[in-house]
């Protein structure tokens, strides 16, 4: 019966989106840490707005397929903005800080958006490492209004909604990004299933034939990346609001290279692997730092090598091995068809090759 | 008949080389319309250009009378020009439900929607069923298309152009590539097509040409060498030196 066949479908897509057992139990353990480990308030702080930073790369790589080496430049905008708003007492309030600072990082977020929508992987890396770069030296241009290399001291951040002072020990700071966190992880997934979702991921998969189904492939990418760009501002206002201080390092090359590294261990396109991502490499720092304070850097650069490595071929032995050896199969028994498994990304575009040209 | 996609004098050069040097091509509303060729003779080289991944380097393209040579490619599609590719352009990590729900909603104007959860909408979803049902992939839609075997993915693939719900249908050798006993299911289904849409087809094996076109263009060297219907074409004396030649040449 078709109409029974509607029905399957229907419920198959609801139950796509439907949360899963470990989803609450991610959230259930992130609330329990309120209460379970009140003394660990100012790491776990510092991990939540790592999380929503990460999670703001991974709807631009994970979804739609942009990398990005110079995420910090949203992140920074987002910080200055904050703490100026704050210092000069001009929104004192952080909610509302918060949201404007974020719109000031999707203003830029759309303004350079329409570069990385042509090129190669390797052009958007360096242009987006290049605007990030640009943004740390307009800033250390203008120390009046920045604090330049000093940083921008006397940033004093009022209580939120008026009602919760900010503590020394970090109890309000890390229910204040926790709950922001949950709250923009709520938006990111309600999108994430939604048909604009689903074009993204078409888009990344295939952005050639992604055009040939009448999606606007520019205007998709230039939605995701300003919307990215939002998490992202708002993530560096957090560390702003928490932390009573902005300064240049919120701009730097490493910390968009951090984050790509925290994406890396989590893991793409799930919405978790930042959030997860953000956990271990916060801990690892952590507890590398307190093991060896002097070599850090070595033992984190090496379980990073590590994971890179074997982890990628762990689990491309478990999925990617299987689906191409079924891939190898498959083609045999299909004579005269070897057709590549993707098109190169975004062939066509700008460049003159011809793609379902066969010979 | 009224004319539904016209080409005048279009032409494209890679460098130095005229890939398709001045062709005027006149394609009738519901006609079946075969565009055949030698290799080599451009015939991708015009899909491309008709459906705006390539830019032409001279002349004109004109849909229902309206001037699209300019348009952007995703723009034609919702203006009711559709495509298949020779070699499959699908969205590998995705699956066949996935894959035409999503063509289905664009052509709806629900893909920019980001509020609600993919298949909360009963007239996406029926449709998606029908056309499902329709190219035989039901048994597979929730399978990652990337894992589908190859005669399937060619289903998708037309599949694909259909849910766009298109007035003109350019199809670039559907059958390529699919194994003997497969070609069947995929040609019923490009011989079931509505009558009112226009399909202009690609193709190499003379077969099918001659029993599903009611025109047939002949390409050579990227200029429109004989036009005209099945019966007079395959009369022609040149087309058979051009085909001829070919063959003896391997």
């Amino acid at each position: 019966m078709p109409s029974s066949l509607v029905e399957q479908v229907s419920k198959h897509l609801a139950a796509r989106a439907r949360w899963k057992p470990l989803e609450y139990a991610f959230w259930l353990a992130a609330v329990a840490s309120v209460f379970l480990l009140p003394g660990r308030h100012l790491i776990l702080t510092e991990i939540a707005w790592l999380a929503l930073f990460a999670l703001s790369l991974d709807l631009i790589l994970g979804y739609a397929g942009i990398i990005s080496l110079g995420h910090a430049a949203f992140f920074g905008l987002g910080s200055y903005t904050a703490a100026l708003l704050a210092k000069h007492g001009i929104i004192s309030e952080p909610v509302l800080a918060l949201i404007v600072s974020g719109l000031a990082a999707a203003v830029l977020g759309f303004g350079t958006s329409f570069l990385v929508l042509r090129g190669s992987d390797l052009t958007r890396l360096m242009v987006t490492l290049g605007v990030a770069l640009i943004m740390r030296e307009i800033a250390n241009q203008i120390p009046e209004i920045t604090g330049g290399a000093d940083g921008l001291q006397g940033v004093i951040v009022g209580p939120i909604l008026g009602i919760f002072q900010f503590d020394i020990f970090g109890h309000v700071s890390y229910l204040y990004c926790l709950a922001v966190l949950f709250v923009l992880f709520l938006l990111a997934r309600r999108i994430v299933y939604s048909p604009f979702g689903l074009s993204l991921r078409a888009v990344k998969g295939n952005s050639l034939r992604a055009s040939s189904i009448g999606i606007s492939v520019n205007a998709r990418l230039v939605a995701i990346y300003t919307f990215a760009a939002f998490y992202a501002g708002v993530a560096g206002a957090l560390l702003a609001q928490t932390t009573s201080f902005a300064s240049l390092d919120v701009f730097s090359f490493e910390r968009s290279a951090d984050l790509l590294l925290v994406l890396i261990i989590g893991g793409t396109g799930y919405l978790y692997g930042g959030l997860i991502g953000a956990v271990i490499f916060k801990l690892m720092q952590d507890w590398i730092a307190n093991l060896t304070p002097q070599y850090w850097q070595f033992w984190i650069g090496l379980v990073l090598v590590l994971i890179v490595l074997v982890g990628r071929e762990r689990i491309s032995l478990l999925t990617g091995g299987v689906r191409a050896l079924a891939e190898r199969v498959t083609r045999r028994f299909t004579p005269g068809a070897t057709p590549p498994p993707y098109a190169p990304p975004l062939a066509g575009k700008g460049s003159e090759q011809l793609p379902g040209e066969g010979r | 008949m009224p004319v539904v996609l016209e080409t005048v004098n279009l032409e494209k050069h890679f460098g130095g080389i005229a890939a398709v040097a001045g062709v005027s091509l006149k394609v009738e509303k519901g006609a079946r319309h075969a565009l055949i060729g030698p290799n080599g003779a451009g015939k991708t080289t015009v899909i491309n250009l008709l459906t705006g991944v390539l830019r032409p380097s001279a002349g004109r393209i004109v849909l229902e009378g309206e001037d699209i040579t300019s348009l952007e490619a995703y723009r034609r599609v919702r203006r009711g020009l559709a495509r298949t590719f020779q070699i499959n352009q699908l969205f590998l990590d995705l699956t066949p439900l996935e894959t035409v729900g999503l063509a289905i909603s664009e052509r709806m104007g629900l893909g920019g929607q980001w509020w609600r959860h993919v298949g909360t909408n009963s007239t996406v979803v029926a449709e998606l069923v029908e056309i499902l049902e329709r190219f035989h992939l039901t048994d597979v839609m929730y399978a990652r298309t990337g894992n589908l075997p190859y005669g399937k993915q060619r289903l998708l693939e037309i599949a694909l152009a259909i849910a766009c719900r298109p007035q003109v249908l350019l199809l670039d050798e559907p059958a390529a590539g699919v194994p003997e006993e497969e070609r069947h299911e995929i040609l019923a289904t490009v011989a079931a097509l509505p009558a009112h849409v226009t399909v202009l087809l690609i193709e190499h094996d003379m077969d099918i040409v001659f029993s599903f076109a009611d025109r047939i263009s002949v390409l050579v060297n990227g200029a429109l060498f004989v036009d005209g219907p099945p019966e007079e074409v395959a009369r022609d004396p040149r087309v058979k030196a051009v085909y001829l030649g070919e063959s003896l040449d391997g």
